[in-house]
């Protein structure tokens, strides 16, 4: 019995069957519609997470099986004081697989540790967020038609980023890549990121203006700049509009450059950005379902 | 100079780096042990100009030497037998410890969850890091 925790769990062999699956399943859908009948998916959610909890359950629907769960931790037994170990003991006895969110860093770890079920990390604090990153790979290669040879630019805050840094991670291990990271002094990436890649020998490079190098980019990754990650009201106000994408600056891209971005976006990207067909991000979401769904069916091992 | 006698059967921890001895006198539990333990503080050393020496007259598999390697794997591990010095034994850095050190994030699902235990995970050989198996926070110093 597999578990998702970290994205790297799986090998970049293991990731392309998963990306292989999750295409035919976009191409066929009526072919995988009864996958799961009779199947449950239990959602342990024990911080609200309305996207990823969603996602979730419409790829179980998709793949014609059921949905239980909860969606914060005062409706769950942990209101009670109940463990996370005794909890997934408790739903291995309800459920087929369990996709969890837990606040505390490690705590889908300490249930697939005492699971009798498959376990997926749903997001565990500021640690982990697999599926996220399963999610970029498989839109980067559905649309790209590869991963690996291109310049990525990842925008925002990049010090505090989780799903940057996982991103980072996962992509390392493709070849020819290049990282441009675009954030104010104050967000930069953090060491052990540019250290693991001077070790790799991977090219990086990093700048404040997202203008200067947008005509360099095969990709550019959005996240949001948070006003309380300044240290004072000045920066944010003289450096907020480097980090907002708007037509203008999709001007000085590439005709086949995308942008992608983890959502929700609030005012990072210019609603005027959505109609511009390099906006990847909606499709992104919709690569989540198909990507969770192929997860599903590997950790059940269902096959089609 | 103080001089300590010698031991039948036992361990002389030397090249304990100065200071260190009452954190592994604790580490490896000798207050347990119903065993003759010296501490010997602050002793001259042509290597290190200043040691602490630990002298343990115990059975010789009493002792876990993971812990040891882990804490300071400098330390140089004499096994005597019969008053002899039988062995000197190298340390290797142990793949995970079990409850030596605590996770000190508080986001650490270590902090919360019942009877869970802390383990940490050889992350890194050359550089001797360990990482909490958990939530993947780095051991610092002041975490021991």
């Amino acid at each position: 019995m597999r578990h998702l925790m970290s994205p790297l769990d799986f090998s970049p062999e293991e990731l392309n069957q998963l990306f292989d699956l999750a295409n035919d399943i976009e191409k066929n859908p009526g072919k995988y519609a009864h996958a799961c009948d009779g199947k449950i998916l239990a959602t342990c959610f024990y911080e609200p997470s309305t996207r990823t909890r969603l996602s979730f359950e419409s790829a179980m629907t998709r793949l014609g099986g059921r949905v239980i769960g909860f969606s914060d931790a005062n409706s769950s037994s942990a209101a009670k004081g109940e463990s996370v170990s005794d909890t997934i003991r408790v739903i291995s006895c309800y459920a087929d697989i369990c996709a969890m969110r837990h606040p505390k860093e490690g705590a889908p770890m300490v249930a697939a540790e005492k699971s009798g079920i498959p376990v997926i990390n749903a997001g565990d604090g500021g640690h982990q967020h697999p599926t996220q990153t399963l999610t970029d790979l498989l839109t980067i290669r559905s649309l790209k038609g590869r991963l690996g040879q291109f310049t990525i630019g990842l925008c925002g805050d990049l010090k505090f980023g989780r799903t940057v840094h996982s991103l980072i991670h996962a992509l390392v291990r493709y070849h020819d890549i290049r990282f441009i990271f675009i954030s104010p002094e104050e967000l930069r990436v953090p060491d052990y990121i540019t250290d693991m890649l001077k070790e790799k020998n991977i090219p990086y490079e990093e700048v404040i203006r997202l203008e200067d190098v947008m005509p360099q980019l095969d990709l550019l990754y959005m996240t949001r700049v948070q006003k309380e990650r300044f240290f004072n009201e000045e920066d944010y106000v003289r450096l907020k509009d480097f980090y907002i994408l708007n037509e203008s600056k999709m001007e000085l891209a590439r005709d086949d450059m995308l942008v992608l971005h983890p959502l929700p976006r609030v005012n990072e990207i210019a609603v005027e950005v959505d109609k511009d067909p390099r906006a990847a991000y909606f499709k992104q979401a919709q690569y989540g379902v198909y990507v969770r769904m192929a997860l599903i069916l590997t950790l059940l091992e269902i096959h089609i | 100079m103080l001089n300590v006698g010698k031991i039948e059967e036992g361990f002389v921890l030397d090249h304990i780096k100065a200071g260190k001895s009452l954190s592994l006198y604790e580490h490896l539990q000798l207050d347990k042990l119903d065993c003759t333990v010296a501490i010997i503080k602050n002793a001259r050393s042509n290597k290190m100009g200043k040691k602490d020496i630990l002298k343990v007259e115990c059975d010789i598999n009493a002792l876990d030497l993971d812990v040891l390697a882990f804490i300071d794997h400098n330390i140089t591990v004499n096994v005597i037998k019969n008053g002899e010095i039988v062995e000197k034994k190298d340390l290797v850095l142990p793949r995970q410890i079990k409850n030596v050190i605590k996770c000190h994030n508080p986001r650490c699902i270590t902090s919360i969850e019942q009877g869970l235990p802390n383990i940490f995970v050889l992350a890194d050989e050359e550089k001797e890091i360990y990482r909490c198996k958990y939530c993947e926070e780095k051991y610092s110093e002041n975490s021991l």
